[in-house]
């Protein structure tokens, strides 16, 4: 080993809180086993990323908010997420823990399960024991192992058998005490032919710099459908890594929709496996990059199944002196025929100074396969400024459609229109509009 | 008030060349001019520079619309004060419809909380493109985007039909269109006439001025204005050619910058 992990906390202090929370003993097990793990490891190789020289070390210390007795006493940056949604099934987090929890009684007489993951991990055992970390490893670098270490609050959703929920369910993950770690996973299992959308937003409100170190595990099960939207709107104050991986089993499908929209430095990981035959992935980012912000985005799609297909679309605007770095990686395993792979990877900078730097990746071990990859990164078209000028538009809004109509292939897709509008307001918010 | 559009003594460049050598232009509302020339002669390089592209740079002159100097506007000023130019190469812009487009075009004219209500404008603009035979679903495909060269020019004409400009410039946009819809163009051109409204119609054919009719006639060649006259100087270039005017002027090239 070239670096030492420096580790936040060390065992002793884990066994005490896994305790005090009363964690089952698998799962106390399970962090002292990653934090030896995170000793040994390195951090994740990030192309053209030195994550040693971001600010990732500010786990801060455990620190539980208070249960909300209702929404009313919600935080206002929560507050502003939920209106209009309070029945809803929801669960909030706030620094290290879940203070908020509630799944609708219909949805809950089906068997449907969504809680914060800790109390899960309680209730639910086995179920959690049988998928936690089984799709974002903790010995793959030293961030999984601290993430499998210290996670928690967190989401766990369980859709049984042949259960269609209409409604999205949704979580706030909000981290306003730089000096309480917040690590919180989402762990989703979707039995075989349920269908699911679940949302999430992460928000921070404080001044003092911070770190989100964050996973999230979907288990898509034959035939079943799960579509995750997130949409991260951390300030400058948090460095956000987040990892996220769904296994999809025969003809399952899983759908993400990503806005990345910190303001902070960020690290992301998308990756679906395509497990069983018929399974099939589509993920959609959209990404505006601002101030001095550095950025690694990553969507990758793995095939091992037959018949699969992917598709990756990563659009991003970056402005000011932001740099971005936004790769593709589409992986064609041995066996799986008939698999087709695409991905799409454009960058707009609307700045001299901003950086963009697009890197689709095919890595294809079958003969019988279609793939295909487009990438681009360029300058606002000064000819199309022109064009929208003569027509009496001014400067500013010629610049605003042009950015608003590169991102629109990927904003008319959402299929949630309380999701789209959100994602326009954020996107008009970091254009300084 | 009839728009009264004066240019004087343009000349522009374009990386450091000089294309446009000093064009003298005189037009009032109601009329129409045509700009005819050979391929090279400074046509597009005219409309461009007064309407404001950046690529080219306007060394000296004036372009007075009602006693404003457009040269001294930016772009989306100049199309306020009432400019419009027909592109004879029109963007394509992704992303973009064509009614969002056109919307904030004509909502960039009213004042803040005056805007036109959406109904209002896709009634407009139904009623256009049905003028020009245009198909309703354009109102929602991308800006030009993967439209004909037919296409583009009648939706050139429909913008300048919702924008309701003073000057209008047509450049080449016979181009690229078959009879049938050069008729239809024409015709939408011709339902804009008015007192209030003057039109500059380039073209390096005659075809287009059969429908729409000129009242003055300019030849130009190697960056300036070499002659001008009535419709019967169309129709004498439609039957003879440029060659005789190159013969009484004494010009070899007609294009521009073969001179240096
Ligand atoms: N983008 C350009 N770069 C360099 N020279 C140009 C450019 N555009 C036009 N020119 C020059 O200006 C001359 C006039 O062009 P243009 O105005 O397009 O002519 P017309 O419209 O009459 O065919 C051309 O012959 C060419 O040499
Ligand atoms: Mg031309």
């Amino acid at each position: 080993m070239t670096t030492q992990t420096i580790l936040p906390v060390d065992a002793a202090r884990i066994s005490e809180l896994s305790q005090a929370g009363g964690e089952p003993v698998w799962l106390k097990d399970s962090r002292l086993k990653a934090l030896e793990l995170a000793a040994a490891l390195e951090l994740p190789k990030l192309e053209k990323t030195r994550l040693d020289r971001w600010n990732i070390n500010n786990y801060g210390s455990h620190k539980a908010g208070a249960s909300l007795a209702s929404l009313a006493e919600a935080p206002s940056s929560v507050a502003a997420l939920i209106a209009g949604q309070e029945e809803g099934s929801l669960v909030i987090q706030r620094n290290s823990g879940a203070v908020y929890t509630h799944l609708s009684p219909e949805l809950a007489a089906q068997g449907v399960i969504f809680t914060d993951l800790a109390t899960a991990a309680k209730e639910h055992g086995d179920l959690v024991q049988k998928h936690l970390h089984k799709a974002v490893l903790p010995d793959e670098h030293a961030i999984a192992a601290l993430h499998a270490a210290l996670w928690n609050g967190g989401v766990f959703l369980y859709v049984p058998k042949n259960v269609v929920i209409d409604t999205p369910l949704q979580a706030i993950l909000l981290t306003d005490d730089a000096e309480a770690t917040f690590v919180p996973h989402i762990l989703i299992v979707a039995d075989t032919n349920s269908s699911v959308t679940y949302v999430d937003n992460y928000v921070s409100d404080k001044t003092e710099s911070g770190l989100h170190n964050g996973a999230v595990e979907v288990f898509v099960g034959a035939g079943a459908k799960v579509q995750y939207a997130s949409v991260h709107q951390f300030g400058t104050d948090t460095t956000d890594i987040t990892y996220r991986r769904a296994v999809v089993e025969n003809d399952g499908t899983i759908e993400w929709i990503v806005g990345e929209m910190n303001y902070g430095d960020t690290a992301s990981d998308t990756k679906s496996v395509l497990k069983g035959n018929g399974a099939s992935s589509d993920a959609k980012v959209i990404a505006v990059g601002s101030g001095s912000q550095k950025l690694n985005y990553t969507t990758q799609a793995q095939h091992f199944g037959k018949n699969t297909p992917s598709d990756m679309i990563t659009r991003a605007v970056m402005r000011e002196s932001a740099t971005s770095i936004i790769n593709g990686v589409t992986k064609i395993e041995k066996g799986a025929t008939r698999a087709d792979g695409q991905q799409t990877e454009k960058v707009l900078m609307l700045s001299p100074k901003a950086r963009g730097d697009a890197n689709p990746i095919l890595l294809i071990d079958e003969d019988d396969v279609t793939a295909g990859h487009a990438a681009s990164v360029g300058q606002v078209n000064p000819e199309q400024i022109y064009y929208l000028m003569s027509r009496g538009i001014s400067r500013h809004d010629a610049e605003k459609l042009i950015i608003y109509g590169f991102l629109a292939p990927v904003v008319s897709q959402i299929p949630l229109e309380g999701l789209r509008n959100q994602l326009q307001t954020l996107v008009e918010r970091k254009l300084g509009q | 008030m009839a728009a009264e559009f004066v240019i004087e003594g343009l000349k522009a460049t374009i990386e450091g060349k000089e294309i446009l050598k000093g064009i003298n232009l005189q037009m009032k509302g109601g009329e129409i001019h045509a700009i005819m020339g050979p391929n090279g002669t400074g046509k597009s390089t005219l409309a461009s520079a007064l309407m404001g592209h950046p690529k080219y740079e306007v060394t000296e002159g004036t372009a007075l619309l009602e006693g404003e100097d457009l040269l001294e506007m930016a772009v989306d000023e100049r199309a306020r004060a009432g400019l419009f130019l027909a592109m004879q190469y029109p963007s394509e812009i992704s992303g973009v419809t064509n009614s969002d487009f056109l919307r904030s075009a004509i909502n960039s004219r009213r004042e803040e909380g005056k805007e036109i209500s959406l109904i209002k404008f896709i009634r407009q603009m139904e009623a256009k493109m049905k003028e020009l035979e245009m198909n309703p679903e354009f109102l929602h495909r991308y800006l030009n985007e993967g439209f004909s060269g037919g296409e583009k020019k009648r939706n050139e004409i429909l913008q300048m039909m919702m924008l309701d400009p003073k000057i209008v410039i047509l450049d080449e946009i016979d181009s690229g269109l078959d009879i049938d819809a050069l008729k239809i163009v024409a015709e939408g051109v011709n339902a804009m006439r008015s007192p209030e409204r003057g039109f500059l119609v380039i073209t390096h054919y005659q075809r287009l001025l059969n429908y729409i009719k000129p009242d003055f006639v300019h030849v130009m060649m190697q960056g300036r204005i070499v002659k001008s006259g009535g419709p019967e100087l169309a129709e004498r270039l439609e039957a003879e050619g440029y060659e005789w005017v190159k013969e009484e002027l004494g010009i070899e090239d007609e294009t521009v910058g073969q001179e240096a």
